[in-house]
């Protein structure tokens, strides 16, 4: 293509001198914005190409569930679902609260008071995903007689990581305490989480 | 590009010829894996692994297609499709065995011809980019296996799909975005699970694209071979047909009794028991381990547990992948004019540790995360990046390989054909090749 870095003296010598031909960079300038223009048109297309991986409006409609947690012993815990992933509801023993409270927050990895991962009046009620925040396993410790781990909240098999009963990481690769999501007291005996 | 002896293509039957003219795709073959293609004559049976990970390509786009036609892509019935296949479908029990121990079988030949690539220096120059594009194979090859394993919907397909796909959550600020983006949803679920079958059956024949390029780049300089000295002349070289055809021919039919003995008589030696149990989002298996061709890549990214600047877990991953992506580098960090090991008496001794270093990484990837075996791990993975970073490079700096053959052909016919280093090293004290070597 002619340019005027390689412009091609013999060529241009039987071109017409016609201003407009004469001039490469005007074809140089046609060019780029034809293929800008295809390019632009490229990105757009593949905007829906990509989004349609997102989760689609049937996977977000399941964003809140309502939880009865009447019978929920003291000492007890529950699996639940939420966005049809594991979640914990679980009644914390007055033993179990001055275990996280007696905690330094500064030895901490993932510093949170039980207080900020609770609702207010509400500290036994301790509500998190049961999704390990390593690599996505269930850890154990919501069910009778499953392991605790050291720390006497959740235990995840899959890499070791132990929580505490304010469901903390405290041992293991996991890099933050399990996740705490949105969620309210619909009424004493009624959680709507989402 | 081949030899200029290479023997030339010519039609004898008229219907042939008419071809040729037409569409030269006989001439292509004859050229590419026929008598056209000049090899070098001393290869050893290690030089069979190539054709067997392509044999192995094709079994498996063969059953899997087959499998497709049976196969539910819904969370709801996809383990009953399964057992459907297992059960009710006709030979479907051998369609599924072949296509799940193909794959163990696939890996297998990969991993004994990327060992022959390393041992025999096949990724030096001019052979660069047949490793670099060997080594995006490689990369095809596990992510199409991972999603093919997802497919049965068992317990280790869900916690398979849910661990891999949180590598991607260790990325920070974006991560969590990125895994809900690849999973269609909050966890494993239909969206994923139709996804990973389309992918699954994609990506087969997009790596059958790279190895037409894999073979393209490596018929440029043609093949190489144990003494790792270039072809000098005709004398050095046999015609691929009838001589490799025939060893390529032999090879394949132990790969297919070896094959055979896991889909007839221990067909789930290979696999997990908690993947004949439907998936169940709310239970984690007491014991989650992939697939035994990822032990290996596994126990690297359990090793790291504590952190250092960045997370751990982000350690784990970075590391896992870096693992992989080292291999892109190894013909530049290997600076080493000699190619063969059996010409590098201290290099040769290095890389049979590593062999058996990524062989106890495969065992403690597959162990319970005892604190015993996480040292393990940890030094094992250690000694990993070791080999390739400082070891490799000071080796290769530092070393005095043995005399080099003059040819091919000198090697083969004193005796020497450079498939064993006892019988070079022999060579080695004629100072004349010593001086003419490299």
């Amino acid at each position: 293509m002619a340019t005027l870095d390689n412009a091609d003296p013999q060529t241009d010598a039987l071109a017409p001198r016609s201003d407009e031909l004469a001039d490469p960079r005007r074809r140089d300038y046609l060019s780029i914005a034809a293929v800008s223009f295809a390019g632009v048109g490229v990105g757009v297309i593949a905007l829906p190409l990509i989004n349609q991986m997102n989760p689609s409006a049937d996977v977000l409609a399941q964003s809140t569930t309502e939880i009865d947690i009447s019978k929920i012993e003291s000492g007890q815990a529950i699996k639940s679902q939420f966005r049809k992933q594991p979640l914990f509801v679980r009644n914390l023993t007055p033993a179990e609260i001055a275990a996280a409270d007696a905690v330094d927050i500064g030895d901490l990895r993932d510093p949170q008071t039980l207080e900020e991962r609770t609702k207010a009046g509400k500290k036994n009620w301790l509500i998190t995903l049961g999704v390990c925040t390593h690599l996505g396993c269930v850890p154990l410790g919501a069910g009778e007689g499953e392991n605790k781990g050291p720390f006497g909240g959740y235990f995840c098999p899959c890499h070791g990581s132990a929580y505490d009963t304010a469901a903390r990481i405290r041992q293991g690769p996991a890099p933050s305490n399990l996740h705490v999501p949105e969620y309210e007291f619909t009424s004493d005996t009624t959680v709507r989480v989402g | 590009m081949s030899f200029p002896w290479a023997k030339h293509y010519e039609p004898k039957h008229p219907l042939m010829k008419w071809v040729d003219d037409r569409l030269p795709m006989p001439r292509f073959v004859y050229n590419a894996v026929g008598a056209g293609y000049p090899v070098p004559r001393n290869l050893n049976y290690f030089w069979n692994f190539g054709v067997l990970a392509g044999a192995a390509l094709a079994i498996q786009i063969v059953t899997g297609i087959v499998l497709a036609m049976h196969f539910h892509s819904s969370a709801a019935s996809a383990f009953d499709s399964v057992e459907a296949i297992m059960r009710d479908v006709n030979a479907g029990w051998f369609l599924r065995y072949a296509h799940a121990n193909g794959a163990s079988m696939f890996l297998l030949v990969v991993y004994i011809h990327i060992a022959r690539g390393l041992y025999y220096g096949s990724y030096k120059a001019p052979r660069e980019m047949v490793w670099l594009l060997g080594v995006v194979i490689f990369l095809l090859i596990m992510a199409t296996a991972f999603m093919g394993y997802v497919l049965p919907w068992g317990q280790m397909s869900f916690w398979g799909a849910q661990v891999i796909t949180g590598f991607f959550s260790a990325i920070p600020g974006v991560g969590e975005t990125i895994r809900i983006w690849l999973l269609g949803g909050y966890a494993p679920d239909d969206a994923t699970l139709n996804r990973f079958f389309s992918l699954h059956y994609l990506l087969p024949f997009v790596i059958a694209g790279v190895i037409i390029l894999h073979i393209w780049a490596l018929h440029i300089p043609g093949s190489s071979n144990p003494t790792g000295v270039e072809v000098k002349g005709e004398q050095d070289t046999v015609p691929f047909h009838p001589y490799y055809t025939a060893k390529d021919g032999f090879g394949l039919g132990i790969f297919l009794l070896v094959f055979s003995l896991f889909i007839f008589f221990q067909p789930n030696l290979l696999g997990h028991p908690d993947n004949y149990i439907q998936a169940n989002p709310l239970s984690t298996p007491a014991h989650i381990v992939p697939e035994w061709y990822f032990l290996p890549f596994y126990a690297i990214l359990k090793s790291f547990t504590v952190d250092f600047i960045i997370p751990a877990k982000l350690w784990g991953v970075l590391a896992m992948f870096g693992s992989i992506l080292l291999l892109f580098f190894l013909p530049w960090i290997d600076t080493s004019p000699v190619r063969s090991s059996n010409y590098r008496p201290t290099y040769r001794i290095f890389l049979i540790v590593l062999l058996l270093d990524v062989l106890l990484l495969g065992y403690v990837g597959g162990a319970e995360a005892t604190p015993r075996n996480i040292i393990l791990g940890q030094i094992a993975a250690a000694y990993y990046f070791l080999h390739f970073l400082v070891i490799l490079p000071t080796v290769s700096a530092m070393e005095r390989p043995r005399a080099l053959p003059n040819s091919i052909t000198e090697a083969v016919l004193t005796g020497k054909g450079g498939t064993s280093p006892q019988e070079t090293a022999m060579n080695s004290v004629n100072p004349v090749a010593a001086d003419k070597g490299l």
